[in-house]
């Protein structure tokens, strides 16, 4: 194509609109095949790995039947969740998982905006920069190491928080797991989470500051309207996100943090599927506790995702 | 996908720090409740500095220190009773080495593949001309919000033969949809498009400019998702949990989960004869305050040298949403 003016390259398009189909398809081919054959990795990979697993939730709706697999089996509708739903595991599990996951969602949201608008009043870059390299770090601590230090802190007597506690390890404790858990969360990624904020705080217009000031405004007026109002659509955002796995309790942090004492506490829906799925075999059952979530999951992004298109103007799709 | 109205921060910090009235250099008067403020923005950065910093501090202190002191509680600032024994004995244990090189393989392989294929994805879907990417970036970002679930996976798995098998550490994570959308949002908005015109006259197609062009001016956008990449592989521990049986191919989290939560410190020497049980239980937790350096160090080491990026990474990320 030697056209370099823009009308020329208009005209051509329009050329090009009339043509038959199979030639317009052939053109693109044509044009396109180096991007094809860069994308076409990535979409074998996801297709393999994302939209095969898709097409086998259909299994929580038939008899498993090891030799055919994925698909295979008789159809049996909605038998395995009527199983889960008056299963007595039912209640208990989505209690937790609800309990666990909320608190995440609540405190994992609240503390980052606050850090981030802590960090963004220190004046000097250094400081700055000294705090977020140290709170950013337990983000790269992995879950193993992170309940393997809760374990040796609650330790009754010998650990640095546990010898407060009484004789008993605070892991034991089914009502204490949550706290727990929503707490180890926030020490761990509420520096990381809070980057997102600190660059849009970075992109406040600074006569807006100025003008605040002239207006007599102290720092914390500054804060309360200039700052805020500033990550708000960053915040609304983040809040549909998270929202979309507000049962997506992390499977890994649970799993480990999970012992005989505590299971009243700790059994969540993803322990649970893993379980009757894996360890017990039931792959049909197990299936239909799977898409159980993440059904639950999928209607929490949406309306979430409605809501705040209509009160705020903002929404991811 | 579109995102109703976050703008791009494009404003670099240094500038905004330079205008914020209350810096030194712009005089101004300040009020008694500045300096209140002033006080108490103060005391809550340093409480939460001290809050994220002491259990690392401790369990630094406490592998060094005689464990008779720290459960007794006063090792509490610096070590006491200065003894290596517990890193003597993580050296000696073979299972941690079989998982540090397990999960180094995994994780090097694990990244590169990451790479090579999010990267030229990235780059295709963030050409405006190119039509079909909408559809592509659609059914790329549902699988984010929609999965099969953990029995489909398995079952696939195992009809592909990966349980059992190392590749399963590598090839069903080979795209983080995430990741490529950080990626494509880095090339469509940070890489000039004159540059492509002015490749496209000097006769470079898709691939030459990519190679040439695109890839010399993304190494940010590449360090920053190679270590996410990176960091995902390092710390996986639900893999070898679920697909994995055999101990030779599990990575060092795995093995990790044994000696720290499971207690399966034997190996390492504990519960040999004539020893009591707090004597067992005091190497034991020496072992394991070495154990958790022993492999949280490489990690922690490395991400300061990266920490530059990191701001750009996630702030194009979360633009794009």
């Amino acid at each position: 194509m030697a056209v370099v003016d823009i009308n020329g390259v208009v005209d051509n398009n329009q050329v090009r609109r009339s043509w038959p189909l199979f030639k317009r398809i052939i053109w693109h081919f044509k044009h396109y095949w180096q991007l094809w054959c860069m994308a076409i990795p990535a979409m074998v990979f996801i297709a393999v790995f994302a939209y095969i697993p898709m097409y086998g939730v259909q299994l929580a709706f038939r008899e498993f039947v090891p030799a055919l697999g994925l698909t295979g089996g008789k159809w049996v509708g909605f038998k395995y969740f009527k199983q889960f739903f008056s299963s007595p595991m039912f209640g208990s599990t989505m209690i937790n998982t609800f309990k666990i996951s909320l608190g995440t969602l609540v405190f994992g949201f609240i503390a980052p905006i606050i850090l981030a608008l802590l960090i963004n009043q220190l004046g000097s870059q250094k400081v700055k920069g000294f705090v977020q390299t140290i709170t950013y770090m337990p983000h790269f601590i992995s879950t193993v190491v992170i309940v393997a230090m809760l374990n040796i802190f609650l330790t009754p007597q010998t650990g640095i928080i546990g010898r407060f506690f009484g004789s008993q390890s605070t892991l034991d404790e089914p009502n204490a797991i949550a706290p727990v858990y929503w707490l180890s969360e926030v020490w761990q990624h509420c520096g990381w989470n809070a980057i997102i904020y600190l660059a849009a705080l970075s992109s406040v217009d600074v006569s807006l500051y100025e003008a605040a000031r002239m207006d007599g405004a102290g720092r914390l007026q500054l804060i309360r309207y200039v700052d805020i109002p500033t990550i708000m659509p960053t915040c609304v955002i983040l809040l549909i996100m998270n929202m979309g796995s507000v049962l997506n309790v992390g499977f890994e942090k649970v799993w480990l943090m999970q012992n005989a004492m505590n299971m009243p506490g700790s059994e969540v829906i993803s322990t649970y599927t893993f379980k009757i799925g894996i360890q017990s075999f039931q792959f049909s059952y197990g299936t239909a506790i799977g898409l159980f979530n993440t059904v639950i999951n999928f209607v929490f992004l949406i309306v979430a995702n409605e809501i705040s298109r209509r009160v705020s103007d903002t929404s991811i799709f | 996908m579109n995102n109703g109205t976050t703008k791009s921060p494009a404003v670099s910090a240094k500038r905004v720090a330079d205008a914020v009235p209350w810096n030194k250099h712009v005089h101004q008067r300040r009020n008694a409740s500045d300096w209140v403020a002033d006080i108490l923005i103060w005391a809550l950065i340093i409480l939460i500095v001290l809050v994220v910093l002491y259990p690392l501090w401790f369990v630094v202190i406490a592998s060094i220190s005689d464990q008779h002191l720290v459960s007794n509680g006063s090792v509490t600032v610096w070590p006491k009773g200065l003894t290596f024994a517990g890193y003597v004995r993580v050296f000696q244990d073979s299972r941690i080495w079989t998982g540090y090189r397990n999960t180094i393989i995994y994780s090097v392989l694990g990244t590169i593949l990451n790479l090579v294929v999010t990267l030229p994805a990235a780059f295709a879907l963030a050409r405006v001309e190119w039509k079909p990417r909408r559809v592509i970036l659609f059914l790329f970002t549902f699988t984010m919000y929609f999965a099969g679930g953990l029995v489909p996976n398995y079952l696939l798995y195992k009809q592909l033969g990966l349980l059992d098998n190392w590749l399963v550490f590598i090839l069903p994570g080979a795209v983080s949809v995430w990741n490529l959308i950080i990626a494509r949002s880095f090339f469509e908005t940070s890489i000039p498009e004159d540059l492509h015109d002015a490749a496209q006259i000097d006769g470079l197609n898709y691939f030459g400019y990519f190679m040439k062009i695109v890839i010399p001016l993304s190494s940010a956008i590449i360090a920053v998702i190679g270590l996410y990449y990176f960091v995902g592989h390092w710390n996986d521990y639900f893999t070898g949990l679920i697909y994995i049986r055999e101990s030779g191919l599990q990575p060092l989290q795995n093995v990790l989960r044994d000696i720290l939560l499971a207690n399966q410190t034997n190996q390492l020497g504990t519960g040999s004869g004539g020893q009591n049980a707090l004597q067992n239980q005091q190497i034991a937790d020496q072992i394991k305050y070495g154990v958790i350096m022993v492999s949280t160090l490489p990690l922690l080491v490395i991400y300061p040298f990266l920490q530059k990026y990191f701001d750009k990474g996630v702030m194009i990320g979360a633009v794009k949403g």
